[in-house]
Parts: C-alpha cells; structure tokens; sequence
C-alpha cells in the first residue's frame, strides 16, 4: 500500500512551516528511517524521515514551498511494484491524524525547544491597549514592538558593552544559542570568554558564577530552567544571598540568576514549577518577575547593574509574546516599584509575570460586567511594593491575587497579611487568591488545563468580593 | 575480571563488525541463533515504536517533550539480555526504549506519551516519568544526573537485603559531569554497592558535544579517582554489550562493588523532537547509520549465520508494526484521565 508522508509538526502549536529541501528525489529508494527532506519555522529545522522502506514515488509539495500546513501530504511512498499515483487520494494513511479524538487535536501546547508562540490555556496577553510601561516611560517616547526574548537579549548587550566585567554562563547559551534562543548573537558580539558553555553541573557553576562576583565580577548566570535551579539553590541562598551579612558588609556580591520559571507546557511535574514563592522567602536576594517586554528589559539592566543577588524569573511561554518597548539609548525600570496595568476602582487585580495575562483578560471580563478592576503588575517580588498596593486596596477595598505557585506559603498569602497589616479598616471583603492547584503538574492534556489558573476563576474571585 | 581490554574469545567476521567507533577495548561474544534473533526483534521493536511516537507527535497527540532512542537500541537490549528478574532499571528522560526492553507493554507506554488514562502513570506522568514496580523499572527522571543517586539507594537496598540484585543505573554524558554523580561513585565503591553505572555516550548532550563539556572524555575512567573499574563498549554492537554485561553482572552480583560501563552510541535524532541540528553535520549521523546501525549489524549477522531468511525477518518487522500501531491505536483512543485524578496520588 502506498504510503504518504505528511507534514510533521515541530510542536503541537506549529500550524504550518516551509518545506526547504527534498534529499531524496522521486524514484528513490528509501528505508524507513533515511532522511527525505528539511523542514523548517522560523525557530528549528527538521528532517522529515521515511518511515516505510519503498520508492519515493511522487513528491507533492516541491521545496521551496512556504507556509505548508501541518498534515498535509507531502510526498508518496511507494512499495516495489506499486504506483504512486494510487495514493494521491489523501485517503487511508491520514485516518489517524483526521480522526485524533478532540481531548488530543487542540492541544495547545508548545513545544519546550521551539519559540513560544502560544500557552497551555491561559489567554494570550492583549494585544495593544494596555499601557505596557506604565509610569516609567515619558509620553513622547518612541515605541518598538519586540518580544519579550529580544528584550532580554538588548537588556544584556547594552550592559555588556557598557561594562567588561559583566559576562554570562550557562547550558548552552553559547553555541546553542540559548536553549530559549534568549542569549541569541551574543558569543558572536562578546566572544567565548564573556559567553560561556558550562557543562551539566548546576550547583557547581551557580558556586563558580558566586566566586566570580565575590571576586569583583558581574555574572549573568542562565539557567535552562528554574527547576534545575533547584540543583543549585544551596549555594544561591548559603552563599550569593548571605555572604554580605555574615561578612558584616565586607563581600557583597552582584550577580544575576536568570531564566524560564513557571509553569511550561505539557512538560510535566519535574519541569513546570513556579519558583516565585521560595525566592522570595530570601534575605539577602532581590526577586523580579517581568511581564512586559519593556519591563523585562529595564528591569533586567538595572538587575544587572544592582550590587546585589537578584534572581531574574523569566517565563518561557512569553519570551515569544510581543510588547512595546521605549526607543531610548538607556531604558532602565528600578526594582522594588509595581506598576499600575490598568487602572480601576471596583476591585484590585494583583499579578506578576504569567500571571498578568489571566489577570489583564479577567479585568476586560469584569468590564464587560461593570467591574472596574484595577490591575497591579508587581514586577518585583522581594522588595514588594507593598504601598502601591495598599494605595490601590484603599481605593478598592477588595483584591485578588493571581500566582501560578501553589498556595500554601505563596506570594499571595504574603500580600494578602500586608494589606491586612495595612489596610485592614479599608477591607470590604476578605483578600482572595487564585493559585496553581495543590498538586505536582500533571502531563496529560485535560488534568494540566485543570492545575493551572484560570480566567474564569480569577473573574469569579473577583465578582465574590466585589459581592457581585 | 575488570580486565579492560580483554580480546574476543570468538572473533567476529571483520564484515560484521563494521564499528566506526573509536572502540578497542568490547570483547565480542557471539549470541547464537535464540538469543541473536531475540535481540534483532527487541531492538526492532524499540526503533519501531520511537518511529512512531516521532509520527504522534508530529499530530500533535504528544506534547512537551519527547527524547527518542533510535540509535541507541543495542545499549539497552544488549544489557537486557544479561539480567535476571529482580534487577533494577533506572535512567533519566530517554526512557522509552528501557521500559520496551524490561518488558513493559507498549501500549501503556504509548498511553503515557499522550498523556492517557492507560498510560504507566495514569497520563500524569508523560514521556518522561513511567514506573512499573512489577518489571522492575524506577523510572523515568528529569532532572539531568538524579537517577544516579537514587540508582545507587536500589543497589544501598540490594546489599541491605542481602538479596543479589544489581541495580543497573543509566545515564548520558552530559550527566557524567552533575556533581551527585561523583557523591554516588564515591559511597558506592566505599560502601561496595551492587551497581553498574552505564554511561550511554551518544556524544551529545543536547547541542555540546562531549569534546565540549569534559575535561576527560574518556568516561569510563570517571571512577578511576574512586577506584570504580570502567571499560569502553561498542554500544552499537549488542553483543559487545551482551558480553560486557554478563562479565560486569557477576562482579557486581559478587560483592565486588560498581562497576562502569561506558557504551559508546549516538542518536539519530533531535535532543528532544525540535532541534535546530547545527551542532552536528548530516554526514555525522548519515555515516553511523550507515556503518554501524545496531539493527542492520544484526540484521546482517542473522542472515549470513543462516539463522533466518529476509522472510523471516519481513515477517517479524510486520509482527513489530502490527504490536505497535496496536499500542497507537491504544493511546489514540484511550480516554484523558478522569478529572478526579488531578488530586490523587499526591501522599498515601
Ligand atoms: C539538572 C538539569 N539540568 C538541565 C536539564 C536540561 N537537559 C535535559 S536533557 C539535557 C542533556 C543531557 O544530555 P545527556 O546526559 O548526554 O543525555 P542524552 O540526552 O544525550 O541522552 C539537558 C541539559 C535537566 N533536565 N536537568
Ligand atoms: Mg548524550
């Protein structure tokens, strides 16, 4: 029976690529295995392989063809003695991709390696009208569109041109050009000495970056994700955040730890945790977690630039999302200041990081309703902004807060003692949370969507202390 | 026994040994026609089924990440077939061949891959995470280099009880360099713990070469500071690894303590499904297919042995197909776990 080969897709989300190369051509044989042709999207290649042994009978999609969408039959396999035009029905062969059951077709899940382009089911940030810097960017200013992942990548050229003493290390940031794509062109800019390939040893180069900056350099330490942070977390907190103190004042150190935290998608338990809570119980650290590309640039070069341990928490599903970032030669946003997202009165909205898409889509849903919510992006967790908060509450006498952490000891309870140290008489109902479920992050498709927040959920807690 | 370059006591025939790996030290034993033939299916059946996945992933029934083992086949089939029932396996996030091969059945673990209710773990646990305490398998790890210590408590448990087994306890290159790894060599060998560390060198962790991230890349010397004996292995040929295995096994099985086996191997494949591949160049991968493939060695010495004909070895690939498509079909079909699961198994 023929065979038709379709075209793959890199990651669950990927819709459609460009086909750039055949490497066989039409009267070949193949085995199952060898490689036919190149795929490729913007972010990865692939090599499309037979997976029958035959004749590559027929190609239907010549290279050089762009924009190729995923299932779509690419070429014909032939067995010995078959004839290829006997397949050029899109019949048999596609039944399982045409008849998946819906649980798998939608999955929306993005894959790890690729660029982000899209979540596991929260909402994608709004697209434009939420003022995306706040109070600290100038009205006249210029405006760039760029994503969250160039930011991070200006943020860090701009300081390391500024000052030599500044240079990164991590699992392929280098060569691989991050893993994240988020170190893209610096080897090529500063050269292997100030980007560094480590091999697999979290805890020892975390140890190495600490001795560095004890000894007067800058580190910008990438971890491939936060959950092998984990590997290295003795010596981020033993040795980066208390060093000054037991030093009395003597040794400080600067040093940045950076990289994806949070929940991914479809990645399971061990590497979809949201790390928020645990750093921000630190002394001795800084905590920031930037949701706008503009805050992600200036708060990483003021991280950068601050004389202490700050760790970075990045989110891997919005290093691809796309914001406006003021054109200025030196755009910096100082750590330990919230910004107002979106001005309200009826109740106030916190968030930080991923969370700000739940809370920017419930905050247009409870305006639909009549709700007017306010919506602080804390951007910094230690030290929290508790003013601006208290500011808000005292305005709206209600808050929710939305975290992906889980909900014992998390950011949240945090925030909701603060506002009852603060504004207790100001209170019109008590301070409610909406968190990542109390349980290890499930892979499967169905019981993920479960174990992560919702809009829904933040819209409900809204409309329960607003009485509504 | 941790001679390290013992000569083959039955040389193979040069054509069948086409290695092009830098290999001087696996002794060759020849399997004979059951075990051979057992071997070309097992091997069989693991290429075929991450053929398949790399397909349901394409169609978007698996998500996240998706490490395949094609190339590395005669690794864990050639240790499989050393073993005896209460051994213990463990390995990190490339573990799809290693369930396969301690005879877990496909269907489960394809159920997994797509994250369904007949999965290993119920679809909670995905590619990366499967356990089956009946076939012995402890998973199934994520973070790089963390199956090496838990691998060395199973060996810590045999020695406790007294009662024989060994564990055996993979994992990459890239992981020889985590620093628990070397915690472990070192209680292991002081306390002489019944473990083989199997190093499966595919010359890659993600985008670094070996060359790249090790100071000695020579990794079968890595317990040579704790007096771990290691040896290198042609881990494309499954008999060098069968051979190695027996020899290992016993020492460990003995008393002597752990041992290291270095497998040198490759993947044909991404790290995960989507790679940018410029690390390595198409003619890298295209000539360990083409001269050391562990499957087409084998498929070569079954049929000049005479042990079978290329029929015979069409149909036992259709018996393959027909096992796996079933185990699609499977996890196609099967149900997402009921919503209730998402707070169970949490403590008991
Ligand atoms: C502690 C930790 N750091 C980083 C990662 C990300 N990561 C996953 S696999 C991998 C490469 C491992 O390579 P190797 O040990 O050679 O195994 P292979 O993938 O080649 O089988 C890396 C860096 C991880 N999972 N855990
Ligand atoms: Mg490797």
């Amino acid at each position: 029976m023929p065979t038709q080969v379709l075209m793959p897709a890199l990651s669950p989300t990927m819709e459609k690529g460009n086909l750039s190369k055949w490497v066989k051509q039409e009267g070949e044989k193949v085995k199952a295995g060898d490689v036919i042709a190149e795929i490729e999207t913007d972010k990865a290649t692939m090599e499309v392989e037979a997976v029958d042994e035959g004749t590559l009978g027929k190609i239907l999609v010549p290279a050089g063809t762009a924009d190729v969408a995923v299932n779509t039959p690419i070429a014909v396999i032939v067995a010995d003695g078959e004839d290829a035009s006997a397949a050029a029905t899109p019949a048999q062969q596609n039944k399982a991709a045409q008849s998946a059951p819906p649980a798998a077709a939608p999955a929306t899940a993005e894959t790890p390696k690729a660029a982000p382009s899209a979540v596991a089911n929260p909402p994608q940030p709004t697209a434009q009208p939420v003022p995306e810097f706040g109070d600290d960017a100038q009205e006249d200013v210029e405006l760039v569109t760029m994503t969250v992942r160039e930011a991070l990548r200006d943020a860090m050229a701009e300081e390391m041109r500024r000052d030599p003493d500044i240079f990164v290390m991590g699992e392929e940031v280098a060569e691989y050009q991050g893993a994240y794509k988020v170190t893209q062109g610096l080897l090529q800019e500063f050269g292997a000495s100030r980007v560094v390939d480590t091999p697999i040893t979290e805890h020892g180069f975390a140890g190495l970056g600490v001795g560095a900056a004890l000894a007067g350099l800058k580190p910008i330490v990438e971890f491939m994700t936060f959950n092998f942070a984990m590997q290295a977390i003795d010596q981020i907190i033993n040795s980066a955040a208390k060093t000054l103190y037991m030093s009395g004042g003597q040794m400080g150190c600067s040093i940045v730890f950076r990289g994806p935290n949070g929940p991914a998608a479809r990645v399971g338990a061990q590497h979809s945790q949201d790390y928020s809570a645990w750093y921000s119980h630190i002394p001795g650290l800084k905590v920031v977690a930037p949701y706008t590309a503009a805050d992600a640039k200036g708060l990483l070069k003021s991280a950068i630039r601050d004389p202490n341990p700050v760790i970075f928490l990045e989110n891997e599903i919005l290093y691809g999302q796309s914001f406006q970032v003021p054109k200025v030669d030196d755009y910096v946003v100082p750590i330990g200041k919230a910004r107002i997202a979106r001005p309200g009165t009826d109740v106030t909205l916190v968030a930080w990081s991923m969370g700000m898409t739940y809370a920017l889509k419930a905050a247009e849903q409870l305006a639909e309703q009549g709700i007017e919510a306010e919506v602080i992006d804390l951007r910094t967790l230690r030290p929290m902004d508790t003013e601006t908060i208290v500011a808000s509450v005292k305005k709206t006498g209600r808050c929710v807060v939305v975290e992906e952490c889980w909900p014992q000891s998390g950011v949240a309870s945090e925030i909701a003692t603060r506002i009852m140290e603060n504004a207790f008489d100001w209170l019109d109902a008590p301070v409610a949370r909406v968190s990542g479920k109390d349980v290890p992050m499930p892979y499967a498709a169905n019981l993920e969507k479960l174990a992560l927040p919702t809009v829904d959920e933040v819209v409900q807690a809204a409309r329960a202390v607003a009485y509504r | 026994m941790a001679s390290q370059k013992k000569v083959a006591e039955t040389p193979a025939p040069a054509a069948t040994r086409p290695s092009i790996l830098p290999i001087d030290a696996s002794p060759v034993q020849e399997l004979g026609r059951e075990a051979d033939l057992k071997a070309f299916r097992d091997m069989l059946l693991i290429r075929r089924f991450e053929e398949k996945s790399g397909q349901l992933y394409g169609m978007g029934l698996i998500g996240g990440f998706c490490h395949l083992y094609i190339g590395q086949e005669a690794v864990v089939v050639g240790m499989q077939l050393a073993m005896r029932e209460g051994d213990q396996v463990i390995t990190g996030y490339r573990d799809h061949g290693h369930m396969l091969a301690c005879g877990m059945d496909p269907r489960g673990v394809m159920a997994e891959l797509t994250g369904r209710r007949g999965g290993y773990s119920k679809g909670k646990g995905g590619s990366m995470h499967m356990f089956s305490r009946e076939k012995h398998f402890y998973g199934g790890h994520g973070i790089v280099g963390a199956q090496v210590s838990l691998g060395t408590g199973l060996a810590f448990a045999n020695k406790y009880r007294a009662n024989g087994n060994v564990s055996l306890t993979y994992f990459g290159d890239g992981a020889a360099n985590q620093g628990q790894v070397y915690e472990s060599f070192n209680m292991a060998a002081l306390w002489k713990l019944p473990v083989v560390y199997i190093i499966e060198n595919n010359r890659y962790a993600m985008g670094t070469s070996v060359q790249r991230a090790s100071a000695q890349v020579d990794l079968s010397k890595r317990g040579a500071s704790f007096n771990i004996p290691g040896e290198l292995v042609d881990g494309m040929d499954v008999r060098a690894v069968k051979a190695a295995a027996d020899r290992v096994l016993e020492y460990c099985r003995s008393g002597e303590g752990p041992y290291i086996l270095e497998m040198k191997t490759y993947r044909y494949r991404g790290h995960s499904m989507s790679d940018p591949a410029k690390y390595r160049t198409r003619e890298e991968v295209e000539k360990v297919r083409v001269e050391s493939d562990p499957i087409e060695q084998s498929r070569a010495r079954i049929l000049a042995n005479g042990w079978a004909d290329e029929e015979a070895l069409k149909k036992m690939d259709a018996e393959v197909r027909k096992i796996v498509n079933e185990a699609a079909e499977f996890a196609t079909y099967d149900p997402e776990p009921d919503a209730s699961e998402l707070y169970t198994d949490i403590l008991r």
